[in-house]
């Protein structure tokens, strides 16, 4: 048995502020933690799921200023200065599920929960782009991401539905978080599909 | 809630803390653990010269580096040998670090603890081993050759022979009117769960108490071999399970080195010490399934009946056999199917190759023995020019013939007899839902537009719910809060959903007012684990007896509160009242007051059955045949496993340029008896289906000669994405209850995948009409064939 009593080669550490779901995290992190590893131990933001770390199974991604990024891809001190949204942060801020989050469960979406958080964050971005996916579309939003329990039916399904219901209730398809900006297109069809008390597809908009 | 939620879609109470980012997996619990990282072999064969840990000390934040010869004790044995078996005559575990020898590329060698996994993985990378290296054993062919052995003592790398017959195969074969030789191979494929392994262990020095938590599929397998390796006693050590991200099998083999040695490692320096599995560690060191060779004989008659099949295989059970026999026991017992063999006898070699472990993978063997049998009949069909549903329509076994005995041996030591099964409506059910009958004009129309399609199907019956048993503890709260513990773990099945329909049902409880607790030692010490499609039937049956004994203590002291007889009440929405007279009531919350004499009061509620306030003061306030509290416990024990069933049937298109594969209709017949959940069900068919396709056309293990895994990445080996499955998977069900439980329950976790490859090989075979007989199948690999076939038919008489 040995035992280290004397440390050398000490790591250079950088004090760096990550600004994670609205929340400032001040973190001391070595240049090369992934910030899939920032998020999980020095912010405590377990949610966000390792599954590969080569960003290939997509489990970690998170959004990056409202874009998905494999966060297993990128490094901690490369994020500061951006806004990084995790699974935690989806939720409405009332505290309800947001519409991805729903249509995940009313639609069995997730069997170990394990590679959910990554397609909550993506169909997230992905229908906040493209309110109305046709069916390929939704397919083509997931098709970066393995999941090795649900076969996919039902994820597919959740997508369609995730529009869906972003679509039927304006408030829930415009979380206030971000700036105005990107959001022009979900919100004019929400308010379409809320004129029309319409709660399923058809969307003229 | 008064109408039943057995047999309904509720939605799982699982997800809502899942979908917040709430799971607690191995890895998210935060107890500021040290990490441990494992030196791992480089080589598939070698003896160990020497190890160099010196460079080690160097770096800042390392705790300890511990090779196999810091082990002492049972530590320094070898790992058990979990399921002997008489016919395991060579059997061989690994130690949890490598003594003076390695058997495959990722055998752990040595282990560093340091502050974090970077600075553990830093001091990896310095450890130096000094190897002689020994010639590696790859695959069935090399390990059968036994030109080179794998272990110096066990001559020709066999570890067991096993036969098992049933009449007269040779004799059947022989005098029947018709016969073939059929040759199949199966390629290595693994469970690959999102979440790899994983555990953390903590260590109490002033109790003397070692708490482990590990994404295991026994909990309780974990802690009496933490607690056997480390000298504790079982009270000593607690197991739990917390959430699991995926198992499929992987996870049911223990205790892997590293979950003894970090619960060692706790131990030894007296902080919580954790292990987090990386990806190219799962497929190094983990386990893998599937590989085996097989030659069929079979006589029949001019209908395709069977009259004698003889079947010889050769399983690669890669370099050791922690897990016995269980895989070629299931792929040779239950690749009988849904038929009547006629004589049948079955010879496998167990081999040694270097090579990562094999452990069950979902199907555990049967979707192998299911490629066997079904490719066979359909090389009966073509041989006799007959319809394939036809052939297999006179083979099947009729559903008056339940329990139908195979006189076989299975896995659990007992006997395959069927319990109960209706095959012939399945198959009728599976031609309509595929359109089997039209589908010659289907392929006219494709053909029209030079588009190539094939069809093709599968059966298999799949014995689920092996024992030995499962309990469950129920108890009801003052609040009316019911908590059910039982011990086997949950990997995504929806456990906390379904058993708590189950409960809810039988104490006339909301659904909401019940919690489900699975894989806590803590909480349910005895249980067994989470495989062979055993959850639902085992902790299903013992949960159901659980209530109903909790609801019997309920209705006795119901009917004293309300002095009315016990067969008058009833129990709907967590309130017992009677029947008729629903002013006469009493809250289930109320009767667990009254359950738990009490001399001290904690609220307005506990004032009632303290001994001033109730009780007949002439008598003992807890009987002497009673017990204080509300609860019931008891355990399922069934004499044999039942036997879940299914068919499936696949559409598949090749491109005559590309010879690109592409399945254009999946459709599923299942059969596991009384359904819980069909949402569910459906979520692990669905689950299960895309496996299959995975294994059936996309995923091996890349070996080269020296043993070196070439696709260990998810850049490599090809899991399906949402792009490699169908777009839709039709599914119906049938339903025959299971009479060897309470419920009827058969299992439906490991179906999907079984019949993938037979299913989608025989619509490949007929799309390209060339004989498939190894899956998985490339498309270059089909392309391959093509041009064999192209030389091959201009030789008559080929055997397939």
């Amino acid at each position: 048995m040995a035992e280290n009593t004397a440390g050398k080669t000490a790591e250079k550490i950088h004090d760096v502020r990550l600004e994670v779901n609205g929340v400032t995290h001040a973190v001391a992190v070595p240049a090369r933690r992934l910030l899939s590893d920032a998020l999980r131990q020095e912010c405590g933001l377990t949610g966000t799921h390792v599954g590969c770390e080569h960003g290939v199974c997509g489990a970690c991604t998170v959004l990056v200023d409202g874009r998905p990024v494999r966060s297993c891809l990128m490094f901690a001190v490369s994020a500061v200065g951006s806004e990084i949204t995790t699974v935690e942060g989806l939720a409405e801020p009332d505290g309800s599920l947001n519409p991805v989050q729903q249509a995940f469960r009313e639609c069995h979406g997730l069997q170990c929960g394990f590679c959910t958080p990554g397609f909550l964050t993506t169909v997230t971005a992905g229908i906040k782009e493209n309110p109305c996916p046709t069916h390929d579309e939704a397919r083509e939003m997931v098709a970066g991401n393995l999941c090795r329990c649900t076969g996919y039916q039902n994820i597919v399904k959740a997508v369609e539905r995730a529009a869906e219901i972003a679509r039927g209730d304006a408030p829930a398809a415009a979380p206030p978080e971000g700036d105005d900006g990107g959001l022009e297109a979900a919100t004019g069809d929400a308010e379409v599909a809320r004129d029309d008390d319409a709660s399923t597809t058809g969307l003229g908009a | 809630m008064s109408t039943k939620l057995m047999g309904e879609a509720v939605q799982r109470v699982e997800d809502d803390r899942l979908v917040r980012g709430g799971g607690q997996y191995v890895d998210d619990i935060d107890l500021g653990a040290l990490h441990l990282a494992v030196v791992r072999s480089p080589h598939a064969h070698a003896r160990i010269r020497s190890i160099d840990v010196d460079a080690v000390l160097d770096i800042e934040g390392v705790h300890a580096v511990w090779t196999y010869d810091d082990l002492d004790g049972a530590m320094a044995e070898p790992l058990p040998l979990l399921i002997p078996h008489p016919t395991l005559t060579h059997g061989r575990t690994q130690y949890a670090l490598a003594r003076d020898e390695v058997n495959y590329v990722g055998e752990a060698i040595a282990i560093v603890v340091a502050d974090d996994r970077y600075v553990a993985e830093d001091a990896v990378g310095r450890v130096v081993v000094d190897f002689e290296l020994l010639p590696a054993v790859v695959g069935v062919e090399a390990a059968r050759a036994a030109e080179n052995l794998v272990h110096d003592d066990v001559p020709g790398n066999i570890a067991a022979r096993s036969v098992q017959q049933n009449g007269d195969a040779e004799a059947g074969i022989k005098a029947a009117p018709h016969s073939l030789s059929l040759d199949f191979d199966i390629e290595r494929s693994a469970c690959m769960p999102m979440e790899g392994r994983g555990v953390t262990a903590r260590w109490d020095t002033a109790n003397g108490r070692l708490q482990v938590w590990t994404s295991t599929q026994t909990s309780t397998g974990v802690r009496a071999a933490v607690a056997a390796k480390l000298g504790l006693d079982l009270l000593q050590v607690d197991v739990i399970t917390p959430d699991v991200g995926g198992g499929f099998g992987v996870k049911i083999n223990h205790p892997w080195p590293e979950e003894l040695l970090v619960s060692l490692a706790a131990q030894r320096l007296g902080r919580p010490v954790k292990f987090t599995e990386d990806r190219r560690e799962h497929f190094i060191s983990s386990a893998h399934e599937r590989a085996q060779l097989h030659h069929v004989d079979v006589g029949f008659d001019d209908e395709g009946r069977l009259l004698g099949l003889d079947v010889r295989f050769w399983h690669d059970h890669g370099a050791y056999t922690p897990y016995g026999l269980i895989v070629p026991i299931n792929a040779s017992t239950q690749l009988v199917g849904p038929y009547k063999t006629g004589p049948y006898r079955v010879t496998f070699d167990s081999l040694y190759t270097n090579t990562v472990i094999v452990t069950p993978y979902r199907g555990a063997g049967r979707p192998q023995g299911c490629f066997v049998m079904e490719r066979t009949m359909d090389a009966i069909a073509a041989y006799l020019g007959k319809d394939r549903a036809d052939v297999r329509e006179v083979n099947l076994i009729q559903p008056d013939e339940f329990p139908y005995d195979h006189g076989l041996v299975f896995q659990d030591g007992r006997e395959t007899i069927y319990d109960s099964g209706d095959f012939p409506t399945m198959l009728q059910k599976i031609k309509t839902l595929v359109s089997w009958d039209d589908f010659e004009s289907y392929r006219a129309e494709m053909a029209a537009q030079g588009r190539r399609v094939g069809i093709g199907l599968a059966a298999y019956v799949e014995g689920t719910g092996a024992g030995p048993y499962e309990g469950a503890h129920v108890n009801i709260e003052s609040s009316g809060k019911v908590k059910v513990a039982t011990g086997l773990t949950s990997q995504g099945q929806g456990h906390q959903t379904a058993f708590a329909q189950i409960v809810a049902d039988e104490l006339g409880v909301p659904f909401e007012d019940v919690e489900i607790t699975t894989g806590d030692t803590r909480r349910m010490a005895y249980a067994v684990g989470t495989f062979a499609s055993r959850a639902a039937v085992m902790s299903g049956s013992a949960i159901h007896l659980a209530a109903k004994r909790a609801k019997e203590k309920v209705l006795r002291l119901a009917s004293d509160a309300l002095e009315a007889d016990p067969e008058d009440l009833q129990i709907v929405d967590g309130v017992v009242s009677v029947k008729g007279s629903p002013g006469t009531s009493i809250s289930l919350g109320t009767v667990a007051v009254l359950s738990n004499p009490l001399r001290y009061a904690f609220d307005e509620a506990s004032k009632a059955a303290t001994q001033f306030s109730v009780g007949d003061a002439s008598k003992p306030p807890v009987a002497e045949d009673d017990e204080p509290g509300l609860e019931g416990k008891d355990f399922y024990s069934p004499v044999r496993s039942t036997f879940a069933s299914g068919m499936h049937a696949v559409i598949v298109e090749t491109d005559p340029d590309t010879a690109e594969i592409t399945i254009l209709k999946y459709a599923v017949v299942h059969d596991c008896g009384t359904v819980i959940n069909p949402m569910i069900v459906e979520g692990q068919i669905h689950g299960g289906v895309a496996q299959g396709i995975g294994g059936a056309l996309y995923e091996k293990m890349a070996y080269d000669e020296s043993g070196q895994l070439l696709n260990a990445s998810f850049m490599d080996f090809l899991m399906p994405y949402v792009t490699e499955v169908p777009d839709s998977i039709d599914i119906d069900h049938l339903e025959t209850p299971s009479p060897l439980n309470p419920l009827g329950i058969k299992g439906a976790g490991e179906a999907g995948v079984i019949p993938g490859s037979a299913a989608i090989a025989a619509a490949i075979e007929d799309a390209e009409g060339l004989p498939i007989t190894a899956m998985p199948i490339s498309p270059s690999e089909l392309f391959e064939l093509r041009a064999q076939h192209a030389v091959a038919t201009t030789t008559p008489e080929e055997t397939r």
